[in-house]
């Protein structure tokens, strides 16, 4: 019934549910950034093996780096706004962030 | 390889697992880099060699240590249980997301004859430099733009920390001046004081 491709794909699955997971439930920015990563580094994954079935390997492998440089900016903008948030308000609880209410 | 692939694939779940449920940033931290590098090896067993160092590299690497260097600033801070959204909400989103996807994708992972181990004529390089020089320089824009944002954004927090210094060598300014002060008066008054002994 499964193949080595469907084992990979579930571990694709089991990626993407435990970031939206994280996403949607975790008030800390920082895991805030984590949770995407781990979103991201499905994507990746899902890319790799794309590449893979269809024998576009190359491409796949180019296609996956720019989401890596894109992921990393990511990461990089969001820490240090996670830091500049923790400077100003004292903490890095979303649900504490209302200085953006009107 | 099917043996190996299933440890894989449980691995890198489970580390995310870890990543989400730690206590700890820094731990979470930690979890993050063995998720990286766990799909660096899937990645690796999957034929793409050069975007597995290029993973382990940055994914395991660099990130990790721009999270170890964030959580330092900010420090460790504690979260109550309490979510945005409901828990059984998240629980009926994720599911609902697992089935559509899983029913869409699963089934058409179907093995072809020779297809997995066809060898392309071009390299990653050739294919990089050549065929996506667009994906290049979007990502050269994308590092550019990064570094830039990531500088504007800690710049501010630099701010106060001068404005401190300067204020501290504003005072040290001032301190000399007292002193300097005080000595004149000091020996104005010596200089009156033996007048009027003399007197």
């Amino acid at each position: 019934m499964f193949n080595e491709m469907n084992v990979l794909m579930l571990g694709i699955l089991g990626l993407f549910a435990v970031g939206l997971y994280a996403l949607l439930a975790v008030r800390n920015l920082i895991k805030i950034v984590v949770a995407l990563q781990i979103l991201v580094k499905g994507a990746i994954m899902a890319f790799i093996l794309a590449g893979k079935i269809n024998g576009h390997m190359q491409t796949a492998q180019s296609v996956a780096l720019t989401v890596i440089v894109a992921d990393t900016m990511v990461a990089v903008i969001g820490l240090a706004l996670a830091v500049q948030v923790k400077r100003r308000l004292g903490t890095l609880d979303v649900n504490e962030l209302t200085s953006l209410r009107g | 390889m099917y043996l190996i692939n299933i440890l894989l694939a449980a691995g890198v779940v489970y580390c995310a697992v870890r990543a989400v449920i730690a206590k700890r940033l820094l731990a979470s931290a930690l979890w993050l880099a063995g998720t990286s590098a766990i799909v660096a090896m899937v990645l690796y067993n999957l034929g793409a060699r050069e975007l597995a160092v290029i993973e382990l590299s940055v994914g395991a690497g660099l990130v990790t240590i721009l999270f170890v260097f964030a959580i330092s600033i900010a420090g460790e801070e504690g979260m109550g249980e309490r979510t945005n959204i409901p828990r059984p909400v998240v629980w009926i989103a994720v599911l609902v997301f697992l089935f559509l996807l899983g029913e869409q994708v699963l089934p058409h992972i179907i093995p072809i004859p020779g297809g997995w181990d066809l060898e392309s004529p071009f390299t990653f390089a050739l294919v990089l430099w050549e065929r996506r020089s667009l994906d290049v320089m979007l990502q050269i824009v994308m590092i550019v733009a990064g570094v830039v944002s990531a500088l504007g954004l800690l710049a501010p927090a630099m701010a106060p920390q001068a404005v401190k210094k300067a204020g501290q060598a504003a005072g040290h300014k001032n301190v000399a001046q007292t002193a300097a002060g005080d000595t004149a008066e000091n020996s104005r008054r010596t200089t009156a004081a033996a007048g009027e002994v003399q007197g």
